[in-house]
């Protein structure tokens, strides 16, 4: 039978080095299957984070050969296996163990957030009216499983750790998602300048790329909002406006 | 290392709830409502709970699109389809309030699919009579979970992420906390509360080929029975008919029943669609005599009957494995579920396909190579739910330990016999709030409790026993070869298709793996490491097969769930009552019969108006 190699990051808060393990490789499998069966056979405390297996949680998001991935999603037979995998934590969170990092920041963030709030209902029941056309960008939004790729990947959380300034392209998509609901009156434009660090992002598309639900992150998510904040502060019939107001 | 002392924190909340999936992050959001401080404890990150990976809907009798729904008939669908063994309070229950649960969600922000005329859209699903489930494509457990989520994290509760609990404390009679590790430092916790919601969902990883995460080790079953309350319909375990079958290690991964309800035929090796040849005689008047009088059905015509398809899972699920057994399977051991099919008759063809069923392309065709817009996909059953749980009052849902609330698939009552798709999330929703209100309640009508500090010593010893066993012992065993071989026993033996000699060999098979996971030994440290979480994990698991297995043997019949091929037809005999399981005084598990109250007049007439 097929064997392959991987080279796999054991450690504890940052300090550890990588492993190689040689395990059998069958039809199909995944790197997550892989990962597993060297947690059964070779190290029982091999940590890695997971739960559904079907690319619909994102929770065993990982590096795999120095790319941002699903484990669950990342099939054997589309790596070259006449070298070790390299499979290593997110390089963007504070490592915990082995694979498993820190994600809290993503709540805390989320949590700073501005939350839904929707006009009166449209219908004496309470119910509201909303036609599929109109909801069809916010639901391209909400297929975000949360994995913190695109967190990983961005350059201005991964390399340049701005994340007390920037939410990271994950919550900008989470933004628009609030922004462009139908029903929503909640204001975030203020809040994206001076809070969210809307600015921060110069459109890379590194985000989008890894994103394993193909979510069109930059181009419907980031740019958007960008604009929506262009529009307001420097538009410069807007700013006389605004300053003829005062 | 197996210091019990040291950092051993301190948390106290009115009331604790134990998972945060749907039910327990609606039953968090009620007790907050209420006015109670909140603990939600999850053993996973916020939002990656089994409840994600739902994907058809949420049945709610709202009538957007065949005004011919009403609780009535949603009601007696349930009781059809859990074959009358149905706690028939909380199917009154259920059916009544799921329309506004899930109009709630919409108000927090959920962006369900929508009707022309802009309403919430609904969907057919398997034992449904009319369109009844709410969706977002085929990612309705995302929406769910993300707005209860996204919602939630603003109504003041506290969470606990990636914490397990291992035991529930009982002081003076009623509930009075519980035992848990941190994931991330392997820290013990003792969390003091009034009340405790169980919201933990199902057992499927005591089987080998299973829809569920590893999460799914039944703690919430196991941890309620060790406090002393009863398990109920534990022999009951849907197999959801369509699983992938291959690749060998996306066995088992849920392929949704909307695939049908869009259309999706079954068919064997020879191109037949075998789910015409043994209609069951209750489902007769309302199922298809053609192929077309099936496709207008799912197309929304509403003068025609559901094809055979989308009759109930168990039985799909046997006729499934019929036709693999006779020798008329696809390559790999399922059938071929086709809607490639359908691309002739819908406008916009494959991509309509994708839009409708944009995650079951993704799945297939990342997984296995497969674009299901082209060729048909090869399914076979896989154990998708348990029906049987935690023993709850149909109105607070409250267990027969004082304090302890058990909600979802934990808990047990709803589903009688065999569950409809769609009616879990809702049941999740409408089943979440109730216990949450009433555990809420509870606690503020019950003073401060005490914990006893010997309790606490001897769980936290027990928690901490592998590391010692693996610091001491040369021969000791690691946990994951026990589960290996109790999810080949459990599959083997307590399957689709069940015999009593079989499932005495489980019981005995069970026997043993608990005497070596009572001995397992773990290496390593406490931070973030598996190989304990798996032999804590082990003891929930082992404790349910037990209990399944046990009940299974005494229900001498076949219905819902539960076949026996020794015992292949259904018995008027054991309609009469559920079997309930507790533990007795030397520690054994003690069976019983408990008779089903009588149904009250008015529903009895509601179930003869829409036979």
């Amino acid at each position: 039978m097929a064997t392959a190699t991987f080279r796999i990051w054991r450690g504890e808060r940052g300090k550890g080095e990588f492993k190689d393990y040689e395990t059998k490789v069958d039809e199909g499998m995944v790197v997550l299957d892989a990962v597993h069966q060297i947690q059964a056979e070779q190290a029982n405390d091999l940590a890695v984070r997971w739960n559904c297996k079907a690319g619909k949680c994102g929770s065993c998001s990982a590096e795999v050969n120095g790319m941002p991935k699903l484990m669950c999603m990342t099939r054997l037979s589309d790596l070259p296996l006449d070298k070790p995998v390299m499979v290593q934590p997110m390089h963007t969170f504070p490592p915990i163990r082995d694979l498993v990092t820190d994600v809290s920041w993503n709540y805390r963030v989320k949590a700073e957030i501005k939350p839904f709030k929707p006009r009166p209902p449209d219908a004496p029941d309470g119910t509201w009216r909303m036609q599929q056309e109109d909801i069809e960008r916010v639901q391209e939004f909400r297929k975000c499983i949360e994995c913190f790729l695109c967190q990983d990947v961005c350059h201005v959380l991964r390399d340049h750790h701005k994340h007390d300034e920037f939410i990271g392209p994950r919550f900008m998509v989470h933004v628009a998602a609030l922004e462009m609901h139908p029903l929503d009156t909640e204001d975030r434009v203020p809040a994206l300048k001076e809070k969210y660090g809307a600015g921060y992002c110069n459109i890379t598309k590194c985000c989008t790329k890894v994103c394993p639900e193909s979510i069109t992150i930059t181009d419907n998510a980031i740019i958007p909002l960008k604009e929506r904040v262009v529009d307001r502060y420097y538009d410069p019939i807007q700013k006389l406006l605004r300053i003829g107001r005062k | 290392m197996a210091d019990t002392e040291t950092n051993l924190q301190t948390h106290e909340h009115d009331v604790i709830v134990i998972g945060a999936g749907g039910a327990g992050l609606r039953a968090a959001i009620e007790a907050s409502a209420a006015g109670a401080s909140v603990g939600l404890v999850c053993k996973s990150l916020l939002g990656k709970a089994h409840t994600v990976m739902a994907e058809g809907g949420m049945a709610a009798a709202m009538a957007h699109v065949d005004d011919r729904d009403s609780w009535k008939v949603h009601f007696a669908d349930t009781m059809r389809g859990g074959q009358y063994l149905n706690n028939w309070r909380m199917a009154e229950l259920h059916a009544k309030e799921a329309p506004d649960r899930v109009r709630e969600l919409e108000a927090w922000g959920a962006v369900f699919d929508r009707t022309k005329d802009g309403r919430i859209l609904q969907r057919n699903f398997g034992g449904h009579r009319y369109p009844r489930l709410a969706h977002v494509g085929d990612r309705t457990g995302l929406e769910m979970i993300r707005t209860l989520q996204d919602h939630g994290v603003h109504q003041g509760f506290k969470v606990y992420m990636e914490h397990t609990i291992s035991k529930i404390f009982v002081d003076g009679g009623r509930v009075a906390g519980a035992l848990g590790y941190d994931r991330e430092r392997g820290f013990l916790r003792v969390f003091k509360a009034k009340a405790i919601v169980m919201a933990t969902g199902g057992v499927g990883r005591a089987y080998k080929i299973t829809s569920n995460s590893w999460e799914y080790t039944g703690d919430g079953q196991a941890l309620a029975y060790e406090a002393g309350a009863d398990l109920m319909d534990m022999e009951f375990v849907q197999f959801h008919p369509t699983g992938m079958v291959w690749p060998p290690s996306v066995k088992g991964i849920l392929v949704t029943e909307g695939v049908r309800g869009e259309g999706g035929v079954l068919r064997n090796k020879d191109g037949k669609r075998f789910m015409f040849d043994d209609i069951p005689d209750n489902y007769k008047a309302q199922t298809a005599d053609s192929e077309e009088e099936g496709w207008k059905y799912t197309q929304g015509d509403k003068n025609s009957r559901r094809p055979p398809e989308l009759l109930t899972r168990d039985h799909v699920a046997r006729k499934i494995m019929k036709e693999v057994r006779e020798g008329r399977g696809s390559p790999h051991g399922g059938v071929f579920l086709d809607v490639a099919w359908t691309k002739a008759r819908v406008p916009g063809g494959a991509e309509h396909i994708k839009k409708k069923l944009p995650s079951m392309y993704h799945q297939f065709k990342q997984l296995a190579d497969i674009d299901i817009t082209e060729v048909a996909m090869e399914v076979g059953p896989t154990t998708h739910y348990i029906m049987g749980g935690i023993r709850v009052d149909g109105d607070t849902q409250m267990s027969t330990v004082p304090g302890l609330f058990a909600a979802g698939e934990c808990a047990a009552g709803l589903h009688g016999a065999n569950r409809l798709g769609g009616n879990s999330l809702s049941d999740l929703l409408v089943f979440g709030k109730r216990a949450g209100e009433y555990a809420a309640k509870f606690a503020k009508e019950r003073g401060a409790v005490g914990i006893d500090e010997s309790q606490i010593a001897t769980a936290s010893r027990a928690a901490l026993a592998p590391f010692e066993r693996g610091a001491a012992g040369a021969d000791a065993e690691g946990p994951y070869k026990i589960q290996y071989e109790l999810q080949d026993l459990m599959q083997d033996n307590v399957g689709i298709v069940r015999t009593e000699a079989e499932m005495k060999k489980a019981l005995d098979g069970i026997q043993g793996l608990k005497q070596r996971a009572a001995k397992v030994a773990v290496g390593g440290n406490r931070e973030y490491n598996p190989g304990w979480h798996t032999a804590l994990d082990l003891s929930s698991m082992l404790i349910c097969a037990e209990v399944i297995a046990m009940c299974a043997i005494e229900r001498k019949e076949s219905r819902g769930g539960h076949f026996r091929d020794d015992h292949p037809s259904k018995d008027p005999a054991f309609e009469k009552f559920n079997l309930v399981v507790r533990k007795g005084m030397g520690g054994r598990p003690e069976l019983r019969r408990e008779p089903i109250p009588a149904m009250r007049d008015d529903l009895k007439q509601v179930v003869e108006e829409n036979k």
